[in-house]
């Protein structure tokens, strides 16, 4: 696989997807077939199972490999579980435990969401919102016992899934589980935690997130330049101008933070203080650049961008929608808020300045 | 003109911390010893020039520049940490920084070399106090519209005219400054202006003190009535300084100090929160770090382009302008989240005497090096919008 700056394996993820999962060309399409072409294709290339080393049925690309896959992933706002199945794969990883094929997900998404181990190894418990369960073949659990995490492989078929969508119609389920039996399970590492899953979700989050601001920015900028009104193109007003450079800043902010955290993990052995600065900042800055940005650009693209024909909302109501998953930007800023506070006032400069 | 931003994850490599820890040590010291006190910004002379000469026998001021001009061959990054914790500790660096941050770098690259080897090391020496003339009172965020002049003369030229908001005019070795040499063309309104570097102890030179809402004496308007500045005090190309200003902004724009100017309410907030705050203040706590760490890291990122010899306009121009707008409203929200404390919080007092002089200081920083205004139309020129 590519070597850490050069990322070869986003390139190869940007041509598949501009030529199978382009925007605009799917937002028309009739139906989803697409999908399973694109999923074939994703599939071929060995980007789902980027994180999951050889011997365990994956690719072997490097953490930063990955991160540089998903941030082109946010730049085209894609709609399958690629994103999901990476973190599934290196969840099953952390355990030492074999991927299957075919599309993942992972739980639980949120937070507070707890799934136990039963003493003969059976699953029970309910995890919310979790992201594309109904298009997914396996889900990775974190559940826990009173010894600590446990990882388990489980077939979503044996699992209740209730119906369910988020903003922009990507699927997410409540997935209940009750007394199910794994696949295989195995102890998670010493010192991983539902905390450390949410971390990298949320880095993986703030990752998508950024990209898709960073497409909300390009298409605004071009809409502006062509779109004529009073006889000149709005690019030429100093409020659409000066609207278009704060969702730069919005882009430029989420951007800095979403690849500090990665960098960070990709570098990281623990999930340690310097973690959770790095992910929850990322998680609460790339929320309010959403948040942000993606009011900017809709008022930039006025009615037309408001319209289902055109493909401005598949980048807005994702980035909305990847807020809540992982943990959502209060809980991250109260957890971080807190973490602060414990530490005290003299240790916060030099975990700011520690990187 | 592009969309791509880009904000390489630097990490600081390990000389910085060899240096942030000396950094740390020397300030702690000078705390100590009672030259200034980080907990109450705005109290005492931020001016002190014992304090900058003992930073230049440090050899922390010209850090980047070359060795036979007093400089110190280091790196950006190695800069950049020394001016972040100088910035959270309050240091009284006036007198020398505008010289280290800005004035040196534009000598470096026009001022001939026997000005370069009588100035240069002399503000590596925390010697020099620098001020820079650009505003009149006509024209401040339009550069281009200034009328001061510079009139040619035997050996050199007259100058006439005044320049206002001046920081430091009053404490100032030598400014460099805009002056009008022609009309602008009308091809070109940025036309027509050269920059100079003027001694301020010529002749015909009056600095008129300005005072600031927050009661302190920062700037001032400076009055020339044919003050004489010799040939080799122009920098550059005479009518072309148009030219040679953009390039210096990233430098100016993109520095801690650009969203460090209220940090220590900020401190002072975790204080008085104590180890076990509510989840709203944690939650406010907790957006605050996130935009801090954020925009340390975007600047840093910048710090890393400079160093790579690139020119990140567009991207300096950003870290000040979200920067300055998050510094600018630090106290409003740092108020807001003390509202519901007890009056008899640990260091209530002295949060709100830091939260008035935060509060009050506030609105410049979002006017001085560049308005926000001015940002976004530089940002919106990189964007390819104008």
């Amino acid at each position: 696989m590519a070597g850490e700056n050069n990322h070869i394996v986003a390139e190869v993820a940007a041509r598949i997807f501009a030529d199978l999962a382009d925007p605009q060309t799917i937002n028309r399409a009739k139906d989803e077939r697409w999908k399973e072409t694109l999923w074939h294709a994703l599939d071929e290339a060995g980007l789902p199972l980027a994180w999951v080393p050889e011997e365990l049925g994956g690719s072997d690309a490097s953490l930063a490999d990955g991160f540089a896959i998903l941030g082109v992933a946010g730049r085209f706002a894609l709609a399958v579980p690629l994103a999901e199945t990476m973190i599934a794969g290196w969840l099953l990883t952390r355990a030492g435990l074999l991927a299957p094929s075919g599309p993942m997900t992972v739980a639980p998404v949120r937070p507070h969401d707890r799934i136990e181990v039963h003493q003969d190894g059976t699953l029970s418990g309910s995890a919310f919102a979790v992201p594309f369960a109904q298009s997914s073949r396996h889900i990775v659990v974190l559940a826990e016992d009173s010894n600590g995490a446990v990882i388990a492989l489980v077939e979503i078929r044996s699992c209740q899934l209730s119906e369910g969508q988020n903003l922009a119609g990507d699927p997410t389920n409540v997935v209940t589980f009750q007394r199910v039996k794994p696949l295989r399970s195995g102890p998670a590492p010493a010192g991983f935690d539902r905390s450390s899953l949410m971390l990298m979700g949320s880095t993986i989050r703030s990752v998508q997130t950024a990209g898709a601001l960073e497409a909300m920015l390009s298409l605004s900028v071009a809409y502006a330049n062509e779109r004529v009104a009073f006889e000149r193109p709005i690019a030429k007003f100093q409020a659409v101008q000066q609207n278009l450079a704060r969702l730069a800043g919005e882009v430029a902010a989420a951007l800095a933070a979403a690849g500090s955290a990665a960098d960070t993990i990709a570098q990281a052995d623990l999930f340690d203080d310097t973690v959770v600065l790095e992910a929850a900042s990322a998680k609460i800055r790339t929320a309010e650049a959403a948040t942000e940005g993606s009011s900017i650009a809709h008022q930039v693209f006025g009615a037309i961008g408001f319209t289902k024909e055109h493909a401005l909302h598949r980048f807005t109501l994702r980035a909305l929608s990847w807020r809540d998953e992982f943990g959502n930007e209060s809980y991250w800023a109260a957890e971080l808020g807190k973490q602060i506070a414990r530490r005290g006032a003299d240790e916060f400069w030099p975990l700011v300045a520690s990187r | 003109m592009t969309t791509n931003l880009y904000f390489e994850p630097i990490r600081l490599p390990a000389e910085c911390e060899a240096l942030r820890a000396e950094v740390r040590a020397f300030l702690a010291q000078e705390i100590a010893a009672g030259t200034f006190d980080p907990h109450r910004p705005g109290h005492g002379d931020s001016h002190n020039q014992a304090f900058s000469r003992r930073v230049g026998a440090k050899g922390w001021i010209g850090m980047n520049w070359p060795k036979k001009y007093g400089g110190h061959e280091r790196s950006f990054l190695e800069r950049y940490v020394v001016t972040e914790e100088f910035r959270v500790a309050n240091a009284p660096v006036r007198l020398h920084f505008v010289a280290d941050r800005q004035s040196g770098p534009i000598l470096l690259k026009y001022a001939p070399e026997h000005v370069k080897m009588d100035i240069l090391p002399r503000i590596c020496r925390g010697e020099l106090c620098f001020v820079i003339g650009m505003s009149e009172p006509g024209s401040g965020s339009d550069l281009f519209a200034a009328k001061a002049k510079a009139t040619k003369a035997d050996g050199g030229w007259r100058i006439n005219g005044s320049k206002i908001w001046t920081s430091n005019a009053h404490i100032a070795d030598y400014m460099l400054g805009l002056f009008r040499t022609s009309a602008p063309s009308k091809e070109n309104r940025r036309h027509g202006l050269t920059q100079f570097l003027v001694d301020m102890k010529t002749p015909g030179i009056t600095v008129n003190p300005i005072i600031q809402m927050t009661g302190q004496h920062d700037f001032n308007e400076v009055v020339f009535e044919d003050a004489f500045v010799p040939d080799d005090h122009v920098m550059g190309e005479i009518d072309g300084a148009w030219k040679q200003a953009t390039s210096e902004l990233a430098y100016e724009r993109s520095g801690p100090e650009r969203f460090l100017e209220t940090f220590y309410v900020l401190l002072e907030l975790i204080r008085v929160l104590g180890p076990e705050p509510d989840v709203r203040s944690a939650e406010g706590l907790g957006r605050l770090v996130a935009q801090l760490h954020t925009l340390r890291r975007m600047s840093v990122s910048v710090a890393g382009m400079l160093q790579a010899g690139r020119e990140p306009l567009v991207e300096g121009s950003i870290v000040k302008d979200l920067g300055t707008v998050w510094e600018q409203k630090l106290p409003h929200r740092v108020r807001e989240l003390t509202a519901f404390l007890e009056p008899d919080s640990t260091n209530r007092t002295s949060l709100e005497e830091q939260l008035a002089f935060a509060t009050t200081v506030a609105p410049k920083l979002t006017i001085q090096g560049g308005t926000t205004e001015i940002l976004r139309g530089i940002i919106a020129r990189g964007l390819g919008l104008r």
